[in-house]
Formats: C-alpha cells, structure tokens, sequence
C-alpha cells in the first residue's frame, strides 16, 4: 500500500511539468483561438467583440480560397510525384545490390536540410535564361520553361522542388515496408506464372498499404504547411498564384495585424485539414 | 547483367540528382559572381568574396551562436523532459496516466495551423516577443518525445527496475542512474529529431522574432535574402546559406545512419 502511494507522488512529480507545459502552450491556446475567431483584434487597442464578422467575411474572401485552392493544387502534384518516385528508388534499393547504404544517404541528404536553404538554392536553379534546369533542357533540345515567373508554372515548379527534397524520406519509408514482405510470396507467384508487374500490382502495392496511408498522411500534413518555400521563391506571387493558405494566414496576422480574422483562417483550414486526412484515411483503407 | 546495369544506371542517376545541386552550390559559394550565372560548373579562380560579404553586411555569426543556443537548449530540455514523461507513462502506476496518455495523442493532432496565432498573443502578454523565452519555451516540451520515451521504456525489464527499488532506490534515481544509462538509442532519435527541427525551424522566429541581434540562422538567412540587403547578388545569398547547411552536412557525413533511422523511424521531419 505504502509503495503505491509513492508511485502515485512520484508518477505525478514526473508529468507535472507536461501538464504546465500543455496549460499554457496548448490548452491555452486552443481556448483562446474560440475566443479570438469573434473579435476584432490588432493587438495595440483594445480587444472587439465582432460576433459571427470573422467568419461571414471568410466565405466572401476570394482571396483565401484562392490559397486553399492553391495548396491543393501544390498537394495534387506534390504526392503523386513523391510516391511514384519514391516507390521506383524503394523497390531498385530492395534488389540485392552494393552501396545500398550509400544510395540511401545520399537521397536522404536533402531531407534534413533547411527549406531555406534549398528554397534560396533551387530559386538558382530554376533562372529562366540561365538556370541549370533550363540549360539542362535546352542541352537536350527541349525549350526552356519560365518556371517560377509563369503563373501556370509557379506552383508546379515549387511543388518539383518539394518533391526532390522530401522524396527521400518517403524513399526510406517504403524500403522499411518492402522489407518487411516476406521472400515467399514472390517465389509462389513466380511458380504461378506471375509477371513482374502483376507481383508488384498484386503483392507489393497491397502489402505496402499501411506504409501508403502514412506517406499520405505525413506528406498532406507537410503540404499544408506549406509556407516558407513560397515566402521566399515568390512572396505567393505571380498573381498570388503561390499564395498558399498558410502564407495568407501569416500575411493577414503580421502584415495587416488582423489578429481576430487571421485567427479564424487558421481554425477554419485546421478542419479542412483534418478532414482531408480522414477521408484519405477512409480511402486507403478500401482501395485495398 | 543488362538488368543489372540498368539497375546501377538509375540509381546513379538518381545520386547525381540529388547531389549536384549541393556540389553546384558549393562551387558557386567560392568563385567569382560574374561566373555563378554563367554555364562552366569549375570556377577560374577561387575566391571567398562571398563570404567575406556575408559577415560584413549581417551578423551571421551571431545568428549562428543564437541557433546553436536554442537549438541545444531545447534539445536538452526535451530529452529531460520527456523521459521524466516517458518513465511515468510506462513504469509508474498512478491515477491520471490514461488522461494523459489520450491528451498526448489529442494534442498530436491539432495543426499548428490552429494554435499558432493564439500562441503569439500569449508571447505578447507575456512580454516574450524580442526574447530567447519566445524562441525556447514553448519548445521545451514534446507530447511526441514523451510517447517516443514511453515506448522504449516499455521494453526495459520490469525484474531490473523491482531490484533497483529493493535496493532502495527511489523513482528517480532509478530513472537517471538505471534506466538512462540504458537509453542511448532513444536519446540519440529524440536527441537528433528534436535538433534538427530546431535548427531547421524559421516560421516561428519569423512571428516572435524582430531584432536582428536575436534572430536564428533560418530567419537571418530568410530575411537577407528576401528582404533586399544581399542586393540581388547570388554569391552572397548562397554563400549565406552554405554557411546555415555546413554543420549538418559535417555533422550528417559522420553519423548519416543515426540521421536516417532517427528521422524515418519516427516518422518526424522538419
């Protein structure tokens, strides 16, 4: 009985400080945020009541949708590209090859840089008269692309770039999953005749499903956060057409201090957000 | 042999994608401006113009110590925090575990999208803008850290923490002089991702963070580059962010393996 009651204090001492932290840091704030989506705010006079303002003029913000559109535009082209990618170099690391370490840390290195740094690196790259990509293109024949300048080509470019620098990531997850199917199953299916596609089609595609749902999830997740990579390539330019939701929110809170509105962008693209994610989640799980 | 070649033949290629923008980078960091533009990879001569353009135009340096820091800082404080967490969670039976436990994974899903404009007015109500409490505080603590922790300790003989308490050993003596020891694996994966996400982290000291003498690399770097003090020249803006990258490429040279099964394992990335 004694002992228990010393494990009881103990446990408590331990996880007091989670529970300051969370008061102040989350909970606090996830309160505040409720209270903050009704009023007018610009944080030197005094705080104002608004009611339902906040929200009616959201749905009449163009601008906004805009950006919601815009991230999943950046999203649509992001994923796919990320998961093709990343499940062609899983599955030639799967071969029994040499230096497969040495693959693998070099397709990780961009992984665990900063997005500035490869933001400031690729806004190099991607210079439409003498950028390396354009000159890569025009050496094989092809014309050169403007890249971020082009409305059309912005987003896309942006969402290229993300691609190289994530892909890793996501390349190492799938070589985790492919791991983790057993030899046997391609040795039965090679007995029964099956070709390399239909074993990939019909073997490795579904046992990697639980690897997909998470690559999906982590990757939309990241996408939404989409900020400091427009922020610095394009400022959500040309004609807003890198303007994610996240830069909008940033613009609205810290350049024209509408602490209030800036706060219900941020409430109303959180539940987009996790709606995206469950209704991804309901459809990984089925297609399969 | 084909299928092996072409097999080889990809991944190269994929090597080469991924790292001549780095090598180009570097270059380009050590030649002369008028030759970053033009299509030669090799400089005609060496120079650390650049460089020296950086430290005379911002505090780089500074911007350095202030990462490093923060980063530490946090970082330290995260690994003490979240094994205290941790071992509760896994080791000690108390009223509360539960709630805290499903509080954990609640709050792992709100997006910081949600909380990251109420946050910044409790740093102006707290007088914390322009201060490392800004930077470090609301970093100092991880609900994921502490899930990470749980798991390990999880795996840690009940039979070795019974002996040490019929030792008489209290709760948290066996947590720092028991079980740490034992913990290398998970304080090096929480240690890294916690790092490397500090480091790497530039839109929360874009919100918190105006005075120059306070900012972190990410910012510093973002702000010189966007905000027209590199004038426009390459040389300088590269140079600037090699200067940001460099630890990490030392510090992934020497211990990638550690990166890559921190980071992947966890399923965490900045």
């Amino acid at each position: 009985m004694k002992k228990m009651s010393s494990q009881q204090r103990s446990g408590l001492v331990l996880i007091a400080p989670y529970w300051i932290h969370f008061l102040f840091f989350m909970a606090y704030p996830l309160v505040f945020s409720v209270i903050l989506v009704f009023h007018k705010w610009d944080v030197y006079t005094p705080i104002q009541w608004v009611g339902f303002n906040n929200f009616i003029r959201l749905f009449h913000d163009d601008l906004f949708f805009q950006a919601i559109f815009n991230t999943l535009l950046f999203l649509m082209i992001h994923i796919p590209l990320q998961i093709a990618i990343a499940l062609f170099f899983a599955v030639l690391l799967n071969q029994k090859i040499r230096g497969r370490g040495f693959f693998r840390a070099v397709y990780f290195l961009p992984v665990i840089i900063s997005g500035v740094v490869i933001s400031i690196l690729w806004q190099q790259l991607f210079s439409q008269e003498t950028g390396v990509l354009n000159n890569l293109l025009s050496g094989i024949g092809l014309p050169k692309v403007p890249w971020l300048n082009s409305p059309e080509w912005a987003m896309p470019s942006i969402a290229i770039m993300a691609t190289w620098k994530n892909v890793g990531f996501y390349i190492v997850l799938f070589l985790a999953g492919l791991q983790t199917i057993p030899y046997s199953l391609y040795e039965s299916a090679k007995i029964d005749g099956a070709s390399s596609w239909q074993q990939f089609h019909r073997i490795t595609l579904p046992m990697l499903n639980s690897t997909m749902l998470l690559v999906m999830i982590l990757s939309t997740i990241g996408g939404f956060s989409l900020f400091i990579e427009p922020y610095i390539l394009t400022g959500g330019g040309p004609m807003n057409r890198t303007l994610s939701a996240m830069l909008y929110i940033y613009k609205q809170a810290f350049y024209f201090n509408r602490m209030g509105y800036a706060a219900t962008l941020g409430f109303f693209f959180a539940f987009i957000i996790l709606a995206v994610v469950l209704v991804q989640r309901k459809v990984v799980e089925q297609e399969y | 042999m084909m299928k092996k070649m072409l097999l080889y033949l990809a991944l190269v290629l994929g090597a080469v994608v991924f790292l001549y923008p780095f090598v180009w980078m570097t270059l380009a960091t050590i030649k002369p401006e008028m030759e970053i533009l033009g299509s030669g990879l090799w400089p005609s001569r060496f120079t650390l113009e650049s460089y020296r353009q950086v430290v005379t135009k911002i505090p780089i340096f500074r911007a350095l110590l202030n990462s490093i820091f923060v980063s530490t800082v946090i970082t330290a404080s995260v690994l003490f925090f979240s094994s205290m967490g941790g071992y509760a969670l896994a080791r000690l039976k108390f009223r509360g575990r539960g709630l805290m436990l499903n509080t954990i994974l609640f709050t792992m899903m709100i997006p910081f999208q949600l909380t990251m404009i109420p946050l910044y007015i409790l740093m102006i109500k707290l007088h914390w803008t322009d201060t490392y409490m800004a930077l470090i505080v609301p970093g100092m603590l991880s609900g994921f850290g502490i899930l990470l922790f749980r798991q390990f300790f999880l795996t840690i003989p009940q039979a070795l923490i019974d002996a040490a308490r019929v030792d008489g050993l209290s709760d948290y003596q066996i947590l720092f002089k028991i079980v740490w020891p034992l913990s290398k694996p998970i304080i090096i994966t929480v240690g890294i991702i916690t790092f490397m996400n500090t480091w790497n982290e530039a839109l929360w000291p874009l919100i918190v963070i105006r005075n120059q003498s306070l900012m972190t690399m990410p910012q510093m770097v973002t702000i010189f580059t966007v905000g027209g003090m590199a004038e426009s020249q390459l040389g300088v803006k590269l140079a600037a962010s090699m200067i940001m990258a460099l630890p990490v490429f030392v510090a992934y040279a020497f211990f990638q393996r550690y990166f890559v099964e921190s980071i992947a394992g966890t399923g965490m990335k900045g």
